[in-house]
């Protein structure tokens, strides 16, 4: 081995905690930035290429099996623009109840369900992604779409059908992702054979994909080429991609800015560490450098050898690093698929190249900067480093803080950082990355929170669900899938029976009932929902961005996004067109209403009342009065209810949304790696920094200095730091907070109020602020300790 | 009359791994008011006895009494309590702190102990008095010469008025004119009845500044000599 190799060699291994410290912060930046790079890869368009990857369905049609063939659909694969197509699958519109297991009212309604039957996920269109569970290939199994809004969250869950002959039953063996959402749950083609309801003809479900479907008149005349292809009058329904695309997009867009965040701040605190640890590692070689230049190392052998010796730690960090970053983001990218809606496809290779690469280069930059300097240094300042007093530095602070009314041991710490300004720059960095990132990330926890219980808008202690049992054929009820055509209806069960019924049971304080019905308004395009409100609903849980809630019929509120599609602004009149009578609402109220997918009006039942008389609640929101128990009051009331084929539930919301949970998880874990590695970066720079004092804290021990004190000086020595990086991170991170939320609501098309940006209390943002001590100190422990248990004798004779 | 033993070897024997022991059944006494130098070649294990008396190390064997109090005994902030109160040490490099004024460093056993800042102050500007180095209160260490450095470290080690003074090659970085002026500060604390053991192998400073000089060899006492200091 010649004389360099040796020299690195003995510098990696001699220099155990900085080898240690150099590998830990360089594995920690590498699983950080592979993290960050995905997660800015996984926001990058991600219905796009989640549509791509499961060749996604351009066009979702659904066929009348009474007036075309199986065959006759087959062949329209060949229709002119068909580039590929999958089916045809039965499919059919069930009325799933609630089992004995769900934790629910026992038959209770949960929403209508499309179901297909396909014998396997995969195809050459819509090439679904099974998420937990497998595939349903036997008869009473049943695989649910992520996407079918119930609280069904378990596999072996069953769902009955009371309404369909022999009252079958089927038990959830899986859940299912189709990025085209061509259905709510699947079965096998047999199972559905066998669940065909009387009286309704069955369907069939074509997906086709086209070359030109980029934008909505070309899907349409794809549409039209597939209608000509078929029987007239078979194609009962279409759903357009695009469509879906957009209430995805606009899902997804009020997390991408989020995402890009954090994705970025990993990554920058990674180029901000690696750089801390190794030019450090390399800075206290300086003295050691002075010994090969007198031995004869030319300054070219210097830095290679403390190139090497930064480079073989931070390889095996690098090399660690990635394989702990890939494996992280199998969880973390799935749980961003399950915010965006979309697949993972796991970290895309380009990333761990290009995070290898920038890791491996950065450290051999910032070594060869700190060696060169330490190189050219002359050979005998190089051997003085250490041994002679540094002139003037951190003198003012020692003297000021040697005035302070605290015990010296804490006087003493204070002081030192002054000594290394540079050093203590880094440090403070680091610690203000690591409260930037907890400060926005606590803030984003409450905002996405705010987000979630403004959607529930969930402040009704029961709801009784007035749809009475299935009746016929034809339009779709509120809440079913918006892409789908569902070809039969509920009719609602006899309101005045159902008000007497509530206003008799004890326990009601006051209720209001919600209708839903869709009218066209014009300049905006397609329909228009509306829910029309009986009784008082200013209780009723929306949040208000501006305005007030409606008060009085004509009157109504409206989320931005349908005053952002209608142009309007409050105070305007628009016209509702409802079964050919022209209504005229004034928006007093902008309303904060976050899934809607559709544009949406909020107002008084009496509004609607010239164009639908017969309109009645679908649904009843009540209040419970102080004390009395939801449970047995819906229990009570279901007793009653029963006669008219309705039930009551608990109003309140069925635990946090999938994508809330995901949100808060990856918050959690982000965070969790982000102030640990500035934690890491704290640390390297303690162990450098009393490693350095090492001699001082001898003399401070042999003075008298006990174990406890010398942890109470290192760990004040990083207070001073901790707090400044602390002011600094606090406002950064509320100002990336500050940034961002807005952010997340205009690229989803809302606006968010003010309460949703002011989430810090003040007892909160002072322990954030304190989070930068907290990084400080959890940081500096093991130096501390280090330094504590130091014998005297040992410190006092290094060197 | 014999006087109170303030140092108390017995037996004592310090091994460092598998290599010949530094000090080999070391026993000595050394009483209030003696002044004692311990000289031998480089090596021989005389600092290894120093840092046993002070407690920056403990025996591999035998007992070390410094004071009435067992030092082999204590636990880490035991020995660090006991040696600020019952031990001052000079060191040969001095060992000031170069961030802190003379006066803070003087001042740093005290305010360790937990004396007031106030009272820290006066009792520093007696010792810089007593020592002739008042002047420098507020400068930095690495502006003095040899000599005041260790003047400065003289007095830092009786801040706490310790019944003991160590000092380790105390004249050992000093050149010839500071050298004196060491030795006679030496002689001047041991005439005021300071208790003084000086490792050293100068044996010039051993003759003019000790009433006994204890000659190590290997790790063993080959000689205790009672001599008069040469003044």
């Amino acid at each position: 081995m010649s004389g360099l190799g040796r020299v690195v060699r003995s510098g990696v291994r001699r220099r155990r905690v900085q080898t240690l410290v150099t590998g830990l912060a360089t594995m920690l930046a590498v699983t950080v930035s592979v993290l960050g790079g995905s997660l800015l890869v996984a926001s990058d368009g991600p219905f796009d290429r989640a549509f791509a990857g499961q060749h996604g369905a351009h066009l979702t049609a659904r066929f009348d099996a009474s007036r075309t063939t199986a065959e006759q659909l087959t062949s329209s694969a060949h229709a002119a623009a068909v580039t590929a197509a999958a089916g045809p699958f039965g499919t059919a519109t069930l009325d799933p109840h609630t089992g004995a297991d769900l934790g629910l009212p026992a038959n209770a309604s949960l929403p209508p369900m499309t179901v297909v039957g396909r014998t396997d996920p995969g195809g050459p269109v819509d090439d679904v992604t099974l998420l937990r569970g497998g595939w349903a290939s036997g008869p009473g199994q049943i695989v649910l779409a992520d996407s079918y809004g119930s609280p069904v969250q378990d596999l072996g869950t069953v769902l009955d059908y009371p309404e369909l002959p022999g009252d079958p039953k089927l038990t959830v063996v899986g859940f299912a992702r189709s990025v085209s959402r061509t259905a709510d749950a699947w079965v096998s083609p047999a199972e559905l054979a066998s669940l065909g309801a009387p009286g309704t003809a069955g369907g069939y479900q074509m997906l086709y994909r086209f070359a030109s479907a980029g934008s909505t008149a070309q899907v349409a005349a794809d549409r039209a080429a597939v209608a000509s292809a078929t029987p007239p009058g078979a194609l009962v329904g279409a759903q357009s991609w695009l469509v879906t695309a957009q209430g995805t997009n606009r899902n997804t867009a009020l997390f991408v800015p989020f995402l890009v965040a954090f994705g970025l701040l990993g990554v920058l605190m990674s180029v901000l560490i690696v750089g801390i640890v190794v030019s450090g590692a390399v800075g206290t070689g300086t003295r050691r450098i002075g010994i090969l230049k007198s031995l004869g190392f030319t300054p070219a052998q210097v830095v290679r050898s403390y190139m090497g010796q930064a480079l073989v730690p931070a390889a095996v960090g690098t090399a660690v690093g990635a394989l702990a970053g890939n494996a992280l983001a199998i969880p973390v990218l799935s749980a961003t698929a399950d915010v965006y809606g979309t697949t993972t496809s796991g970290v895309a290779p380009w990333v761990d190249v290009v995070v290898i690469g920038g890791a491996l280069g950065l450290v051999t930059a910032t070594a060869w900067v700190a060696a060169l300097r330490a190189g050219r240094l002359r050979t005998v300042d190089a051997l003085a480093v250490g041994r002679t007093p540094r002139a003037g530095s951190g003198r003012r602070a020692a003297r000021l803080a040697a005035r302070l009314p605290l015990p010296r041991p804490v006087s003493l710490g204070l002081a030192q950082p002054f000594a290394r300004p540079a050093r203590m720059a880094g440090m403070v960095a680091a610690i203000v990355f690591g409260t930037a990132a907890a400060t926005f990330a606590v803030g984003m926890g409450s905002s996405l929170n705010w987000v979630q219980a403004a959607k529930n808008h969930d402040t009704a202690d029961v709801v009784v669900n007035a749809f009475g049992p299935p009746t016929g054929s034809a339009v779709a009820g509120p809440g079913a899938p918006s892409n789908v055509t569902p070809h039969r209806t509920r009719a609602t069960a006899d309101p005045a029976a159902i008000t007497a019924a509530v206003n008799a049971q004890a326990g009601t304080e006051k209720y209001f009932g919600t209708a839903g019905t869709e009218v066209t308004v014009p300049g905006v395009a397609g329909t228009t929902s509306v829910f029309a409100f009986s009784g008082d609903s200013s209780w009723a849980g929306f949040t208000m961005v501006s305005g007030r809630w409606f008060t009085a019929p004509g009157e109504a509120v409206v989320p931005s996004t349908f005053l952002t599609a209608s142009g309007t602004r409050l105070g305007d009149t628009v016209t509702l067109q409802d079964h050919g009578k022209a209504i005229g609402v004034r928006l007093v109220g902008e309303v904060f209403d976050p899934h809607t997918q559709t544009d949406e009006v909020l107002t008084e039942a009496a509004t609607l009342a010239p164009a639908e008389p017969d309109l009645h609640p679908e649904t009843y929101s009540i209040k419970l009065k102080p004390g009395t128990d939801a449970a047995g009051y819906a229990t009570a009331l279901n007793g009653t209810l029963a006669p008219l084929g309705v039930t009551a539930g608990s109003g309140r919301s069925h635990g946090e949304s999938g994508t809330i949970v995901a949100l808060d998880a990856l918050t959690a874990l982000l965070t969790l790696i982000l102030v640990a590695t500035a934690g890491l970066g704290v640390l390297n720079t303690v162990v450098l920094e009393t490693r350095e004092r090492v001699r001082e804290i001898g003399v401070a021990k042999a003075l008298g200095m006990t174990p406890r004190q010398t942890v109470t000086m290192v760990l004040a020595s990083v207070t001073v730091v901790g707090l400044i990086g602390g002011a600094v991170g606090l406002p950064l991170g509320l100002a990336l907070h500050a940034v961002t939320v807005p952010a997340m609501g205009h690229s989803a098309g809302l606006d968010f109020p003010a309460v949703a940006i002011d989430v810090y209390p003040d007892s909160e943002l002072a322990l954030l602020g304190l989070g930068g001590v907290l990084i400080a100190v959890l940081g500096a422990l093991l130096p501390a300790g280090w330094a504590a248990r130091t014998r005297t004798v040992t410190a006092l004779r290094t060197e | 009359m014999m006087s109170t033993p303030v140092i108390e070897l017995s037996g004592v024997s310090r091994r460092y791994q598998e290599g010949p022991a530094a000090l080999d059944q070391v026993s000595l006494t050394v009483r209030a008011g003696e002044s004692v130098a311990i000289v031998g070649p480089s090596g021989s294990g005389k600092s290894t006895m120093l840092n046993l008396i002070a407690g920056l190390d403990r025996p591999s064997a035998g007992t070390v009494t410094v004071d009435g109090t067992r030092v082999d005994a204590l636990s880490e902030a035991g020995s660090a309590r006991f040696r600020r109160a019952k031990i001052g040490m000079v060191f040969q490099f001095f060992n000031l702190l170069d961030d802190l004024t003379v006066a803070d460093n003087v001042m740093l056993p005290a305010e360790m102990a937990g004396t007031g800042r106030g009272a820290a102050r006066r009792r520093a500007g007696e010792l810089l008095a007593a020592l002739g180095i008042e002047r420098h209160a507020r400068a930095y260490p690495g502006r003095l010469s040899g000599g005041e450095r260790q003047r400065v470290a003289v007095a830092r080690s009786l801040m706490n008025r310790p019944p003991l003074l160590l000092a380790d090659e105390p004249t050992g970085a000093l050149d010839s004119a500071s050298g004196e002026d060491v030795k006679a500060l030496l002689n001047e604390l041991h005439a005021d009845g300071q208790t003084i053991v000086t490792v050293t192998h100068d044996l010039t400073l051993a003759q003019a500044c000790a009433t006994r000089t204890v000659t190590i060899a290997d790790g063993r006492i080959a000689a205790d000599v009672r001599t008069e200091a040469v003044r």
